[in-house]
C-alpha cells in the first residue's frame, strides 16, 4: 500500500496545496490500489479522466489557484449522474445509461477541484442494507471480504475503508450512508433533508433521499459537506440558507452540551456489545464535558413500518419512469404495455420489484387511506417526538448506528429481517434530521458505529461532538491497512 | 390485511412488471410478510394528526414562468433505445 493512500482527505488536500506531492501522484496511487483490489467496490473506473482532472488540479495549484478539494481523488456512488460517464444505479435497467448532465452535488465537488476516480457499487436503486442487491455483484468488507460492507452505499464505504479513494459520496434514504459507515469503521454523514441538492441523483424516495459523504475522519466529513451542500434552483426542496463552516465548527466544543439518550432505542434483546458501545460513547461525551439526559421518543417502534410504506410508495412512483422508451433497457414486444412489462421484468432485480409492488399496492384505490395516509400521519408523530426533545433543550441525541457488526453474504434472506438493519437510522430520515455515524468500537474484531442525531440544519453542532467520540475511540483500520 | 396471488398479479400489472406463476406465488408470501410487519401501525392513535407532506418546514420557492432550458434534442434522444427524426419510437399505440 502506498503511503499516499493512507492519508485522510484533509492531509491529501494540504499536501497537494503545499506541493509536498502532486494530485497526479495521489491519483495514480489510488488507481493502482483500485486495480489491485478484489472488493468489487467500483462499477466503473474512469482512469484517464481522473489523470486529466489531477493534471488540471496540479496546474491550478501551480498558478496559485485551486479550490478547497484541489486534486483530492474521490469515489462517487453510482447514483449520482455524471456527464458522459455511465451511471447505472446498480441496476440492469440503467446498465448502459450515459447521462448528458452532471448532478449538482458532483458538480460542486469538481468546481472545488476534486478528482473523480470512478463510480461506486451500491444496492440496486439504493434499496438494500448489504450491497447484495446490486446487478454488478456484491462488495466485500475490507475487514473481511466474505462479509458485507452494509448498504446501500456499500461500495462507497468499502472504498473509503479499503483505501481506494480519499473519500466518497453516498446517499441516505433510511440509513444508506450511516449503516455502511458503521460496518466498515468509517464516518458517514447524512445531512438535513434539503441541505444538499437532489438534482441529478437517481431518485428512490424523494421525501427521504439525501446525499452526504463517507470519509475516514470527522474533519474529512466536515470538508466534504462544506462543498457538497448548496442551495440549487434545480431542486425546489434544497433549502436556501447559508452553508456553515463545518471545519471551523469542529472547534465548537462539547462542554455544557446536552445529549439525549432515547430509552426506546434499547431494543429487546439488546446485544451486549451494543449496550457496551452505547454506554462507552455516553461516557466519552460526559468526560468531554457534556451533560447526559435520558429522553423518550415514544413513536420510535413505528418508524420502520411507516418508512416501508412511505419509501416504497415514493419508489413505485419514481421508478415508473423506467419504461424502455426514453433511455435504459428495452425488451421489445409487439404491443406497448407488453413492452413495458417485459422491460421492467428483465431490468429490475427482486428487491426492487418487491418494493415497487408494495408501493403500488399501498397507493392503489381502496388502500391509500389505510396505508399511505396513515403512515404519513405516523411520520408527523415521529417528527414531533424529536421536536419535543429538542425544544426541551437537548442539543443532540446519541444512539448506536446499526444493530450489529458486518454479517456474512447470503446470511439474511428474509426481506423484513434485512429491513431491521435500519431500525436506528430510519427515524432520522423520517424526521428529515442530520445524523452522523462515527466508529465507536469493535465486536469480534469488526467495527461498530455510534450515531449522533442533530437539530435540523445543525450539522455544525454535531461536528465537535462527533470529533470528541472520534478522539476517544481512535481509528479502526482494516487488517493490513493503516 | 393480506394479499392473494390474484391481487399480486393485478398489482404487478398496475406496476407494469411481468411476473410468471412461480414468481407471483413467491411474491405473495413476501408481500404478506412485509404487510404483516407494517400492520403494527394500526396500534397508533392518529386521531386529529395531520399527514406529514414535507420533511422541512419551508415554503417552496417560485421562479418566473419562463423557458430556462431546452433546445437539446440530440442530448435528450442520445440514450433512447430507438429514435428517429427527433422522436422516440415505440410499438404502434393507435390503430
Amino acid at each position: 500500500m502506498s503511503a499516499l493512500t493512507a492519508l485522510p482527505l484533509s492531509d491529501v488536500a494540504v499536501g497537494i496545496k503545499n506541493k509536498t506531492f502532486t494530485a497526479r501522484e495521489v491519483t495514480d496511487a489510488y488507481l493502482g490500489a483500485i486495480d489491485a483490489s478484489s472488493l468489487n467496490a467500483f462499477i466503473t473506473v474512469t482512469a484517464d479522466a481522473a489523470r486529466a482532472m489531477a493534471d488540471a488540479a496540479d496546474a491550478a495549484v501551480a498558478r496559485g489557484e485551486g479550490g478547497a478539494l484541489a486534486g483530492v481523488p474521490l469515489g462517487i456512488k453510482d447514483l449520482f449522474c455524471t456527464k458522459g460517464v455511465r451511471t447505472t444505479a446498480g441496476s440492469n435497467i440503467l446498465g448502459t445509461f450515459v447521462p448528458p448532465y452532471e448532478s449538482t452535488v458532483t458538480q460542486n465537488l469538481w468546481d472545488a477541484g476534486a478528482v473523480m476516480l470512478g463510480k461506486l457499487n451500491l444496492d440496486e436503486f439504493a434499496m438494500g442494507s448489504s450491497n447484495e442487491t446490486s446487478a454488478f455483484g456484491p462488495v466485500g468488507n475490507p475487514f473481511d471480504e466474505a462479509l458485507v460492507p452494509g448498504g446501500s452505499s456499500g461500495g462507497s464505504a468499502a472504498a473509503v475503508a479499503g483505501r481506494l479513494c480519499a473519500a466518497a459520496t453516498g446517499t441516505d434514504t433510511g440509513g444508506s450512508i450511516r449503516q455502511p459507515a458503521a460496518l466498515t469503521g468509517t464516518v458517514g454523514l447524512k445531512p438535513t433533508y434539503g441541505r444538499c441538492s437532489r438534482w441529478g441523483t437517481v431518485a428512490f424516495a424523494s421525501s427521504l433521499d439525501q446525499a452526504g459523504p463517507i470519509t475516514r475522519t470527522v474533519r474529512d466529513a466536515a470538508m466534504m459537506l462544506g462543498v457538497m451542500a448548496s442551495v440549487d434552483s434545480k431542486d425546489s426542496t434544497s433549502v436556501d440558507r447559508p452553508v456553515d463552516d463545518y471545519v471551523a465548527a469542529l472547534e465548537g466544543g462539547v462542554k455544557g452540551k446536552r445529549i439525549g439518550i432515547p430509552k426506546e432505542y434499547r431494543v429487546d434483546p439488546m446485544p451486549e456489545a451494543l449496550e457496551a458501545l452505547w454506554q462507552t460513547g455516553e461516557g466519552w461525551l460526559r468526560d468531554a464535558g457534556a451533560e447526559i439526559v435520558p429522553i423518550s421518543l415514544p413513536h420510535t417502534e413505528y418508524a420502520l413500518p411507516a418508512y416501508y410504506i412511505v419509501a416504497t410508495a415514493e419508489a413505485s412512483s419514481n421508478l415508473a419512469r423506467y419504461d424502455g422508451v426514453r433511455y435504459g433497457l428495452r425488451v421489445p414486444a409487439d404491443e406497448i404495455v407488453a413492452q413495458y412489462e417485459a422491460t421492467r421484468a428483465a431490468g429490475f432485480g427482486d428487491e426492487v420489484k418487491r418494493r415497487v409492488l408494495i408501493g403500488t399496492y399501498v397507493l392503489s384505490a381502496g388502500y391509500y387511506d389505510a396505508y399511505y395516509l396513515r403512515a404519513q400521519k405516523v411520520r408527523t408523530l415521529i417528527k414531533r417526538d424529536f421536536e419535543t426533545v429538542f425544544a426541551g433543550g437537548v442539543d443532540a441525541i446519541l444512539t448506536p448506528t446499526a444493530p450489529g457488526p458486518a454479517f456474512a453474504r447470503g446470511a439474511t434472506l428474509d426481506p423484513v429481517e434485512m429491513y431491521l438493519n435500519d431500525i436506528f437510522t430510519v427515524p432520522v430520515n423520517m424526521a428529515g434530521l442530520p445524523g452522523i455515524s462515527v466508529p465507536g468500537g469493535v465486536s469480534g474484531g469488526l467495527p461498530l458505529g455510534l450515531q449522533l442525531i442533530g437539530r435540523p440544519f445543525d450539522e455544525a453542532g454535531l461536528m465537535p461532538l462527533a470529533r470528541a467520540l472520534e478522539e476517544a475511540a481512535g481509528h479502526f483500520a482494516a487488517p493490513g491497512l493503516c | 390485511m393480506s394479499v392473494t396471488t390474484e391481487t399480486v398479479r393485478r398489482v404487478a400489472h398496475l406496476a407494469r412488471i411481468k411476473v410468471d406463476e412461480a414468481e407471483a406465488d413467491r411474491l405473495t408470501g413476501e408481500l404478506n410478510a412485509i404487510l404483516g410487519f407494517v400492520e403494527r401501525l394500526n396500534a397508533v392513535d392518529i386521531e386529529g394528526v395531520e399527514p406529514m407532506t414535507s420533511a422541512v418546514d419551508t415554503a417552496l420557492r417560485q421562479r418566473a414562468d419562463g423557458v430556462n432550458d431546452g433546445g437539446n434534442p440530440d442530448a435528450v434522444l442520445k440514450n433512447a433505445p430507438d429514435a428517429d427524426d427527433g422522436f422516440f419510437l415505440v410499438p404502434k399505440v393507435v390503430e
